[in-house]
Order: C-alpha cells, then sequence, then structure tokens
C-alpha cells in the first residue's frame, strides 16, 4: 500500500491504490458482462459489485460465470469463483463462446508494461530468444483484448510500466494509433479507459493516443507526467476524480477484511 | 475394464523418456501426486503441455524432466513469478528450454482440434499480436466463405494426458466436478490417459455438469487421495494459497529449490509421505520460531 494522500477535509484519508480501485470500480456499469482479470481488475469489478452494479456479471477466465466471491480470489480459479457461479463452463468454452461469440461487453485486464497505444506487453522484456526478464506470457489476454466490446486497463503509473513503444505487443490495444483498430476487422473498441494509481487515460479519439483526462485528489500534473515514459498530453478539460465516498472505502476496506480473515483462517 | 494400479506403476508403465506429456487442470484438480511420481521415475526429455504451468512444471522444469514446454501463460497465479521456469529460460538452468508459447483461447482449441479428430484449430485471434512472428506455428488462413483471416494453429495430440478427478468407480469410469478447465478436451485429445482420483467409489452417482470419463477411454486410475494439493479438489478440499506464497521463497533460488525438492519428493516415497514431511518440516519451524 503506498501512503496517505493529502485530501480535502471533508473526507476520509485513503490511499493511491484505494482511489485507483474505487475510479475503476466506477466504470462498471450495472448489468455490464465483464471479463475479469485476476488481481487488480478482481478487486475493482467486486467493487462495483458490492456498490453500485450488483448485476454486474463477472466472468473469469477459468469458466466461472456470474461469480459472486465474498473474499477476493488469490487464482484465477479459486473455489470461491466456483461456489459463488451462475454457472460453470470449460476453458475452451469460456473462450469459445462466450468471448469471441461477442458476449463480454467489458473486458478488464491488468498488465506489466502498456505502451502510449494502449499496446500491452506481458511476455518479456529484452529479446524474446534472450529475454532479460521473462514475464507469464499471454493468458488470455490477446483475445480479451481483441473481442471485448471494450477494455479497461488498470495498472500503477511508473516509467517503466508506461513505455513509449512496448518492446514486445502480447496484446493489441490501438496497435499503431489511428484507424488501425477498424482496419484490423476486430469486433471490439479496444482499450477505452486506463485507470492508474495517479489518474485516468483515454485514447484520443482520432490519434488514440492515451491522453491524461483525470488527476486523482492530491496528485499533481508534474508526478504524472514523470511518471509517464512517453510526452504525454494532457486533455483540454483535465479534471480531478471525485474522491472515494466513505460507502465506497467502506465497501473496498470491508472485501479486503473478509480476504484477509479468510486467509488467516485457512492459515 | 481399466486397471485401477498405484500411482508410480502407471506413471512408469505408461510415460518414457521424450514423451509429449500434458498434465492439466484449470487451477483445480491440478495433478500434483502425478507431477511427483514423473520426478521420482526420472523421466527427462519430456514435452510438457499445460495452459498454466504453474507449481507442478516449475518443479519438472528445476528438476531436469522437460525438453520443451507448450504453454500459455506461465505465473505463479496472483503471487508473481515462476522461477524455475523463468531460470531455465533466461539462463538455461538446469538445462535449457525450448518454448512454444499460445495464448490461453489457442491452446484451449487446439486440444478441443485434438479431441475432434481435426488437424488444426482456428480462431478469431492474435490479431495484431507478436506471438505469431516467434511461434511460426501460428498461422493465418483466410476463410473459404467469408473471407476472413483468423488464426490457425496445429491440434494438440500428446503422447498422454495426466488429470486429477474426485472419483472414479472400480470399473475406471471417472467423474469430475468444479471448474472443469479443459480436462475432457485433454484426455480426448490424448492417445493415453492416467487419471490420479480422490476416491474410488462402488458406483458414480452423477451430478448435474460433472464431467464422464468413460472407461473405455481411460489407460489407468490411480488412487491418490490429496494428490491435487496446493491446487484443490471441490468438495474435497481447498486450494492452499499459503504455500502457492510459500514457493515464491522456496523456488526462488536454485539451492533452496533443490533442497526443497530432494527432502520432501526426492526423499519419499509416495504423495502422503510427502505431505508427512512438508508437515513435519512446518512443525519444526514453528517450533524454532517459538
Amino acid at each position: 500500500m503506498t501512503a496517505a494522500m493529502t485530501a480535502p477535509m471533508t473526507e476520509q484519508p485513503f490511499t493511491a491504490d484505494e482511489m485507483m480501485t474505487v475510479a475503476a470500480a466506477r466504470l462498471i456499469d450495472n448489468g455490464t458482462v465483464c471479463f475479469v482479470g485476476i488481481g487488480l481488475p478482481s478487486a475493482a469489478a467486486n467493487l462495483a459489485r458490492a456498490t453500485h452494479a450488483p448485476d454486474a456479471v463477472l466472468i473469469y477466465e477459468s469458466g466461472t460465470v456470474g461469480a459472486k466471491p465474498a473474499v477476493l480470489p488469490l487464482s484465477i480459479g479459486d473455489s470461491e469463483l466456483a461456489e459463488t457461479a451462475d454457472f460453470v463452463v470449460s476453458t475452451a468454452e469460456i473462450f469459445r463462446y462466450w468471448l469471441q461469440g461477442g458476449r463480454i461487453t467489458v473486458g478488464f485486464l491488468g498488465a506489466a508494461q502498456i505502451d502510449r497505444f494502449g499496446n500491452i506487453n506481458t511476455t518479456v522484456i529484452g529479446d524474446y530468444a534472450q529475454p532479460r526478464t521473462r514475464l507469464p506470457g499471454a493468458g488470455g489476454a490477446p483475445e480479451i483484448a481483441g473481442l471485448a466490446g471494450e477494455v479497461f486497463v488498470i495498472m500503477r503509473q511508473s516509467k517503466r510500466g508506461f513505455v513509449d513503444k512496448v518492446e514486445f505487443v502480447t496484446s493489441a490495444g490501438h496497435l499503431t494509433g489511428g484507424d488501425w483498430r477498424e482496419r484490423s476487422g476486430l469486433p471490439g473498441r479496444g482499450p477505452s479507459t486506463v485507470i492508474t494509481d495517479l489518474g485516468v487515460l483515454e485514447p484520443h479519439p482520432e490519434s488514440r493516443e492515451l491522453v491524461l483526462t483525470h488527476t486523482h485528489p492530491g496528485v499533481a500534473l508534474d508526478d504524472v507526467v514523470a511518471a509517464t515514459g512517453w510526452p504525454l498530453k494532457v486533455a483540454d478539460d483535465l479534471s480531478v476524480t471525485p474522491a472515494p465516498t466513505a460507502g465506497e472505502l467502506r465497501a473496498l476496506r470491508g472485501l479486503h477484511e473478509r480476504t484477509a480473515a479468510a486467509r488467516a483462517l485457512a492459515g | 475394464m481399466t486397471e485401477i494400479v498405484p500411482l508410480a506403476d502407471a506413471v512408469s508403465s505408461l510415460i518414457h523418456d521424450g514423451d509429449t506429456v500434458a498434465m492439466e487442470g484449470f487451477t483445480h484438480l491440478i495433478p500434483h501426486a502425478a507431477g511427483h511420481a514423473v520426478i521420482r521415475a526420472g523421466l527427462k526429455d519430456l514435452t510438457a503441455v499445460r495452459m498454466t504451468p504453474d507449481l507442478i512444471y516449475d518443479q519438472l522444469i528445476g528438476m531436469g524432466c522437460v525438453r520443451k514446454l507448450v504453454f500459455s501463460w506461465g505465473g505463479n497465479p496472483g503471487v508473481g513469478s515462476l522461477h524455475r521456469f523463468r531460470d531455465a529460460v533466461e539462463k538455461g538452468w538446469p538445462r535449457p528450454l525450448e518454448i512454444e508459447e499460445r495464448s490461453h483461447a489457442d491452446l484451449a482449441n487446439a486440444y478441443v482440434a485434438g479431441a475432434s479428430g481435426l488437424p488444426f484449430s482456428v480462431i478469431r485471434g492474435y490479431v495484431g499480436s507478436d506471438l505469431p512472428a516467434h511461434n511460426p506455428i501460428i498461422k493465418f488462413i483466410t476463410c473459404p466463405f467469408t473471407g476472413e483471416k483468423l488464426a490457425a494453429s496445429p491440434a494438440i495430440c500428446p503422447d498422454i494426458a495426466v488429470i486429477h478427478a474426485q472419483q472414479a468407480d472400480r470399473k475406471g469410469n471417472v467423474m469430475l466436478w468444479g471448474i472443469s478447465g479443459v480436462q475432457k478436451e485433454v484426455a480426448l485429445a490424448s492417445k493415453t490417459v492416467l487419471v490420479t482420483v480422490e476416491e474410488v467409489v462402488d458406483e458414480l452417482e452423477p451430478r448435474p455438469g460433472a464431467v464422464h470419463l468413460p472407461h473405455w477411454v481411460v489407460s489407468a486410475v490411480s488412487p491418490a487421495p490429496g494428490g491435487a494439493r496446493p491446487s484443490y479438489a471441490l468438495g474435497y478440499y481447498k486450494r492452499d494459497n499459503t504455500f502457492y506464497e510459500a514457493w515464491d521463497g522456496i523456488a526462488r533460488s536454485r539451492e533452496t529449490f533443490t533442497a526443497w525438492m530432494e527432502r520432501h519428493v526426492l526423499g519419499t516415497e509416495d504423495f502422503a509421505g510427502y505431505e508427512r514431511s512438508v508437515a513435519a518440516a512446518a512443525v519444526a519451524e514453528g517450533a524454532r520460531q517459538a
């Protein structure tokens, strides 16, 4: 957890990670069918379900459809997901009928590295054959990024993670920008929002370059620019993300406390 | 009728050096006991196929059993890296590891093609990704009906599938439930099928949504209660998330990994012995800290 941030007097203090998760959760509408990655995406999606979006349908690539975990899963296939799901299908089915079949409105991903056109690298740092750092690889992300109606990406912002051009495109966002997405024939709109611990970025409607649209409360614009590996453009109507409400913080902290208690019990 | 045989016997008679082996289970029902049996048998030069290598293949890779890995996501779920997998890819330890890397959608579909008796699978995938450039078996083909460009890759037909299930009956009919992953697909895609089970029952009680494998597609059943740990078997035990986190420290260095494997896997005769050894070490550690 990062240190508590300076918040306006009337509100509770909150961390940058809490702000990031709350900002991401707010993007999930009630009724959204969301293909959820593990970790930060899963925390945000479950916060949405616990607050304003009780009817959001969470789908995990383990084949659990309509999962309603009371505690956050560590893995993509914890029993908590299977036991609370509306139904469970095979891995092949989740990718064939539900994702490729066009039934996912939002794909929600994390990433190790993202570039100015929203392309994601989760494969290697350095040469593919002789990598300096071997990352886990693709998983479901290339097809989630390609086929979901739109894609949200959530990750902490740093110069290492936000690069001008990823060394390896595991999952294409807007690839080279402009109308690549339309020309590619992909049914999905690609990354529409990138939520970080500092602010929110969205692709420019024409160039598709990620542009800063929101800073989180207490974050200076210079800090976001310094944590970005390309000359970051700022939206004309740059605004400040509304701070987490007491209800949002209570729900998020409750989720983390229940998760920690369950883990201690299983110990 | 399918034979019900001790795990070590099944592994030594059914798996051979150089085989293509797929030990599947998507987070759930990972055949860890069978993985240990492969390591104890000293099998080598395996082509190991698995969507998520997980701890089971981190161990096989670190012990030098694997020549080539076919996979789609090689991390420790929710924890971080698989250090033995990384060491093999980055530094060639304990031996160079050839990799064939796909996406989940592709690998799952390649098993479906194998199970369906088709030579290749086709998906709408990899558009814009650099993976096809580094993996020449991924091709793009044109749909003869619509003209759409689609990704194709060869079916996966392993020499042997190894999976874990909750139950088998005495004839060797197998039933599993919960997250079923690619268990059915890998079994039906493979020439030989070894299933480890939580228990052998007199009669299977059909459950809605369960996956059934009839005895005539199963080569051998081996009882291995607890044999999916540290993953889980729905209805029997939960995922040992604490062990997944502890594995990060055990596997981080070559020395701690090797010592751990020698003590708890090579130093024991079977999975029950392994579990006793790990539990005894935990008790000793607790006493040391108290």
